[in-house]
């Protein structure tokens, strides 16, 4: 059935799969997020270890999907893969290094003769929660504010210099940071990730005192949450965008075209509208009654992170944008259609995606039977069960 | 200028991707074996209801899940070096070798993740039933994430189902069962997951064998020990017999590389298998010397093993460096079929395929359809020895010889220990001798590093054996990197060095003391 697709049918159906990926993994960083705030809300040893094992049961599923964002980002526009990998070197090595120190701290944590001391692991995890959440941030930016790097096929057929990206930006990816723009992102990422950790300890640990202070952190994450969302999507919608041309796949500046993006695709402005509203409404809910709404706002707030990075993805991709641009070089910039991998591959591939609503299931399956009951502090003593 | 330090970018990422990949295969071959027997001790655990089995199957699973967490973190990063140093490669075959990857994350680490997080958390919670099928799932998991990236790997020694497109430079799938049904991905996969088995089952022998030693825990070491016998005597045999196979399609499909693994460099009809020999430091190419100071020899059996004939003629590295003899070996040129080239003809057809290329678009800029017919013709008909363009010099066609000659000795070696070990086991256990036989159980233990190194050493084979190939005979490893300064990453190789050996010190020590622990107030007599 999907062999029948055009190409570019094919691509814009990559492109979402893509797009839904990346806005799993922001929403799946509460796991990151709720790292931040081990020491903030937990107070007592035992405060921490109810934080850290409910977040243990989910760190997985963050990483995995990272893990699979890649994987599939390679398989279906292989382009990006290698530019940006192979350029922003330092900006991805350094969330290499944050992800490798996440997945052993947990299981190491709280082990006898750990060589480097619960503290450390508990360190890791909090680096792990602010760099990985502001470096993804800022690396997703790029996509509106464009890097530095040239693309040149026929460097195949020099021998001496066969590399076909090359990246101009000094400093291999860090450059990035200094846009304040995309520190921004960044930044939005790292409160937002806070948000939906305090929304999520609020709703699955029964303890009182943790439901307080989560709650009240609700509020001094809000606030700067906003202003760097506002601040970016303010700039993006006044910035000149980088627009291609459909038949000749020229790319040139275009005032306001993420504006213009908005416009010519109400859907998608309906979807980031009602995503943004969402995640208002869980964070906005639980000070309307905090007993009644405070253990749901994860289910609006989530829902609508979601929504809200789908799209901004679509937005970056779709409508004749180029979705990974480059500033040294405009033509060098990086389309869903001339990035992408072969028709064939493309459809290969779209059967594999046919798993996906599988995998959804069975990980909601699995979730509900072992989440059945809220975390506290009798099951943290129970010898009977794995805790962290 | 001091060598060492500068050798450039090709050679860095190499050491790079080195040392990640084979410190991620220190933990993968437990994963890969222990959640099997788990498995299966759980479901003994399930039959009899005996609870003595539950915590004997929840010992192990600590242990499985330290090992599993730390694989877990080195694995992230090889999947994203394929990006950030070998990022000419990553356009070059992105289309062919993105797919197993993005399959991998969606059909195997989920699967893995999700019935992982039930298994450890889930004892309490769900029903015995679902439980054990948890368990089973994560070891089908992990088994599957295997499958996948060995057939990327398979399919970077051996390129099949694609077809190059110069409008695109890239290579294109043409057929994904060709991919994954390629004779190298399945023996290789056969043979790497059955060599985790007998890794995980020397390690629980091993483990239980110090228990005897140590007078602790009977109960559970005598039930393990047992289990993970058998399982490692099934396993060590099929090790065996997947090696063989692999071996073959090695000299099929990648005869330098056979000729590396024999220190063969003048081949013959009905060679011999050299099976205990010492390698000639002194030998030069072309000085005519066979490259051996010592060997002991079983005639014919090199080319009854790599060609099922035992008359057959395998060539020697010389003979692949010099061309001219009649090849028997499958891949190979239809220009071939008499006389292989040597590899001065090869290197010139690479470079017109090259150029052929750079014609080609060049043409095609210029809307000029006739020329860009005749570059596309001249690039089909040459593109196989693509690679061979980049190289420099014939010699650089050559791997080490060898640390692949020792390496596959000694993989090979230790495999026929293995077997011998399991054999003696279940012997000892059976006539209820094994407690007493002090020097066989501390063998056991002592066979732990043992099967560490095999497994390391098989990649190393598999690896450095067909250098200077990143993509056989299609890519070279000095054409498939970034464009990365040379400092930038022998900072990453040491940045992850020191904090590789920091996580697998803290891995073992941490390993250490929950075996000497034991299982928590159960698995004794
Ligand atoms: C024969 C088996 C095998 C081989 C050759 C490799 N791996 Fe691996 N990998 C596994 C078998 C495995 C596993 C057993 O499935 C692991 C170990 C622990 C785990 O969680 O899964 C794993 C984990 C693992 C992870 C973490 C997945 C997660 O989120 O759970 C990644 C990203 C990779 N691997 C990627 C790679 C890459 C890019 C490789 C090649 C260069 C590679 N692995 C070689
Ligand atoms: C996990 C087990 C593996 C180990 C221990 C291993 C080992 C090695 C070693 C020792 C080298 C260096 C060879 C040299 O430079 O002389 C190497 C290189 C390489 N391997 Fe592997 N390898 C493993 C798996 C894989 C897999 C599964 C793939 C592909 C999916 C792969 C792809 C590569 C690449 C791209 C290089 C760099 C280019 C090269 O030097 O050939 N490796 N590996
Ligand atoms: C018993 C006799 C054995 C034989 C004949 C054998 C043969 C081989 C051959 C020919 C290769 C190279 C395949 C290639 O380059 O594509 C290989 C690779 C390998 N071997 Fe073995 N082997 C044996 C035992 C073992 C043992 C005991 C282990 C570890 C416990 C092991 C682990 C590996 C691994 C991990 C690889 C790399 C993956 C691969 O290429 O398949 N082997 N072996």
């Amino acid at each position: 059935m999907f062999e029948t697709l055009s190409m570019n049918a094919l691509q814009d159906y990559w492109w979402i799969i893509i797009s839904l990926l990346g806005s799993l993994l922001v929403f799946l960083m509460f796991v990151q997020g709720g790292q931040t705030l081990i020491f903030t809300i937990g107070k007592t040893d035992m405060e921490q270890k109810m934080i850290i094992n409910t977040l243990g049961r989910k760190w997985e599923f963050t990483f995995t999907t990272l893990v699979t964002f890649g994987g599939a980002f390679f398989a279906s526009f292989p382009l990006f893969y290698s530019t940006s990998f192979g350029g922003a070197y330092w900006v991805w090595i350094a969330i290499l290094f944050c992800f490798i120190i996440q997945a052993v701290s947990y299981e190491y944590r709280s082990k006898p003769q750990n060589l480097l001391g619960k503290r450390t692991y508990e360190i890791f995890l909090i680096i792990n929660g602010a760099l990985g959440t502001i470096l993804v941030g800022a690396a997703v930016s790029t996509f509106f504010t464009g890097s530095q790097f040239t693309i040149d096929k026929l460097n195949l057929t020099n021998t001496l210099n066969p590399v076909i990206s090359q990246w101009q930006g000094a400093a291999h990816g860090l450059e990035a940071m200094l846009n304040w723009r995309n520190a921004a992102l960044g930044l939005s990422v790292f409160f937002l990730a806070r948000l939906l950790g305090a929304l999520y300890f609020m709703n699955s640990i029964a303890d009182e005192n943790i439901f307080n202070r989560s709650h009240k952190q609700l509020l001094y994450n809000a606030i700067p949450f906003l202003v760097f969302f506002l601040a970016y999507m303010i700039t993006l919608i006044l910035s000149k965008g980088f627009a291609v041309d459909p038949s000749s796949g020229i790319v040139s500046m275009e005032d306001y075209k993420y504006l213009h993006n908005f416009l010519n695709m109400p859907v998608v402005l309906i979807l980031f509208l009602l995503g943004v509203v969402s995640v208002l409404l869980g964070i906005g809910l639980p000070f309307l009654n905090k007993s009644r709404y405070g253990s749901k706002g994860i289910w609006f707030a989530g829902p609508g992170t979601i929504l809200t990075v789908f799209s901004l993805f679509l937005m970056a991709g779709f409508n004749n944008t180029a979705f990974y641009p480059s500033t040294s070089d405009l033509q060098s910039s990086l389309t869903i259609r001339n990035s992408s991998s072969s028709h064939y591959t493309l459809t290969a591939m779209s059967y594999v995606s046919l798993l996906v609503p599988v995998v959804l299931a069975y990980i909601w399956y699995a979730w509900r039977s072992i989440n059945k009951k809220k975390i506290d502090s009798i099951e943290m003593e129970n010898k009977e069960e794995h805790v962290y | 200028m001091i060598p060492l330090l500068d050798p450039g970018v090709a050679d860095w990422s190499r050491a790079q991707f080195a040392v990640t990949a084979m410190f991620h295969w220190l933990f993968v071959p437990l994963t890969l074996g222990l959640a099997f027997i788990v498995a299966i001790m759980e479901t003994i655990y399930v039959k009899t209801g005996d609870p003595e089995w539950k915590k004997i199957t929840r010992f192990w699973m600590t242990l499985f899940g330290i090992n599993f967490a730390i694989g877990v973190a080195t694995g992230i990063i090889l999947e994203f070096e394929f990006g950030t140093n070998w990022s000419n490669y990553s356009w070059f075959v992105g289309d062919i070798f993105g797919a197993p990857l993005a399959i991998e994350g969606i059909m195997a680490f989920f699967l893995e993740t999700t019935f992982v997080a039930v298994m450890f958390f889930g004892w309490n919670k769900i029903g015995k039933r679902f439980h054990l099928a948890s368990t089973w799932l994560t070891g089908i998991g992990a088994n599957l994430s295997a499958l996948w990236i060995l057939v990327a790997n398979g399919w970077m020694q051996y390129p099949a189902g694609m077809r190059f497109n110069p409008d695109t430079a890239r290579n294109e799938m043409q057929n994904i069962w060709e991919v994954i049904f390629s004779p190298v991905a399945i023996h290789k996969f056969l043979h790497t997951v059955c060599s985790g088995y007998v890794t995980a089952a020397i390690f629980v022998v091993g483990v239980s064998s110090w228990y005897f030693l140590k007078k602790r825990h009977l109960l559970l070491a005598k039930r393990s020990i047992l289990i993970a016998a058998i399982f490692g005597l099934v396993s060590s045999l099929l090790v065996a017999i997947t090696g063989d196979s692999s071996a073959y399609t090695v000299a099929q499909k990648q005869p330098m590389k056979l000729a590396a693994m024999e220190n063969l460099y003048q081949g013959h009809k009905g060679n011999g298998l050299v099976v205990i020999g010492l390698h000639d430091p002194n030998k030069k190419i072309g000085d005519g010397k066979d490259g051996f100071l010592f060997k002991l020899e079983i005639p014919r059996l090199l080319s009854t093993m790599g060609y099922h004939n035992g008359d057959a003629f395998v060539p020697g590295i010389e003979d692949l460096k010099n061309g001219g003899f009649k090849p028997e070996y499958e891949n190979i040129s239809l220009e071939e079929k008499d006389a292989a080239f040597s590899v001065d003809e090869k290197i010139q057809r690479g470079r017109m395929a090259i150029s052929a290329l750079y014609e080609y678009r060049m043409a095609k800029k210029n809307g000029d359809s006739a020329r860009a017919y005749e570059a596309q013709r001249v690039l089909d008909r040459y593109f196989m020895f693509f690679g061979y363009g980049y190289l420099t010099s014939t010699e650089s066609v050559i791997p080490n010889v060898p640390l692949v000659f020792y390496s596959f000795r000694l993989m090979v070696g230790l495999g026929f220990w293995f077997i011998i070990l399991f054999i003696l086991v279940l012997y000892f256990l059976y006539s209820k001798k094994l407690e007493n036989k002090r020097g066989l159980l501390w063998l056991s233990v002592w066979t732990i590093p043992l099967v560490y190194l095999a497994s390391q050493l098989g990649w190393v084979v598999a690896e450095v054996g067909r250098q200077p190939w990143v993509i056989q005979d299609l890519l070279p490893v000095t054409a498939a990197v970034s464009k990365i300064d040379t400092t930038s990453i022998q900072i990453t190789f040491v940045l992850f060095v020191i904090l590789f050996t920091g996580l697998l010190t803290a891995n073992i020590t941490i390993m250490l003391h929950q075996i000497k622990n034991g299982a928590k107030d159960g698995g004794n007599e």
